[in-house]
């Protein structure tokens, strides 16, 4: 447990370190999310998307978000999201009513497509959010994904 | 060590298409053995994947991205024989780098 304390400590240093950039504007605003290890730590999706620094999510057609219906096995969940959105920057993943809600971040480069397929745990039942941001804000859609057997404890 | 990463990149039109499959517990730290005792945190926090000196992707993980966990993204502005680079790092400061030809 030690050991990984201090891989906190060294992660929360190398977010201050990002700070620092900030306040000297070498960082684009969407990239404050980048070294947010905080958001991980959320247990509710209004709490994760402001330890991203996301404000005023949307909800929005134009963000195709494929899930399984129904999950047979929580600890392997296939999802994909694609974004046909104007200048999307970052892909998102958050899982309502697992312990913590976020799963994954993706920062996209200019010339990055924006999509993007993982595999997560989802611990019950649960509304998905797939997470857009944009130049033009954020914005978000939703899927029930149900599961029979549970992704996490044992 | 861990095992490589096995990384397929190949063009599809003017895109590359990325496909990864990492090898990796991804312990949730929520988890308990068979005696009851909670199985510590260990897994992927931020996963990076260069080509050309230019970073195409960079994604922060939480616990709850699956165990051996596949990735696939797409990007422009490579070629054929250019080389992709893929990077992970854990939450106990574990790192692996493997190295894909674009196909």
């Amino acid at each position: 447990m030690t050991q990984s304390r201090r891989v906190f400590l060294h992660l929360a240093g190398s977010a201050g370190l990002s700070a620092l950039a900030l306040v000297a504007g070498l960082l684009p605003r969407w990239a404050r999310a980048v070294d947010s290890r905080q958001a991980f730590e959320a247990t509710a999706i209004p709490a994760a998307l402001k330890a991203l620094g996301l404000s005023d999510p949307k909800e929005s057609a134009e963000i195709v978000f494929k899930a399984p219906d129904i999950a047979e096995n929580g600890a392997v969940v296939p999802v994909e999201i694609e974004s046909k959105l104007p200048h999307t920057r970052a892909l998102a993943i958050l899982v309502e009513k697992n312990p913590h809600v976020l799963s994954a971040e993706f920062a996209l480069p200019d010339g990055t497509e924006p999509f993007v397929a993982t595999r997560i745990k989802v611990a019950e039942s649960s509304l998905i959010h797939a997470v857009v941001t944009t130049d033009a804000g954020v914005f978000y859609t939703t899927k029930l994904v149900k599961v029979t057997l549970g992704g996490c404890g044992g | 060590m861990s095992d490589p990463m096995r990384i397929r990149a190949v063009m599809l039109g003017d895109q590359v298409d990325v496909k990864i499959l990492m090898s990796h517990v991804m312990e949730t730290g929520q988890r308990k053995d068979a005696e009851g005792v909670v199985v510590p945190a260990h897994y992927i926090v931020k996963v990076t994947a260069q080509c050309n000196g230019r970073t195409v992707l960079s994604a922060d993980w939480g616990a709850s991205v699956a165990k051996n966990p596949y990735l696939s993204f797409r990007f422009k502005g490579a070629a054929k024989g250019d080389k992709l680079t893929v990077t992970w790092t854990d939450t106990l400061a574990g790192t692996r780098t493997d190295e894909a030809t674009i196909s």
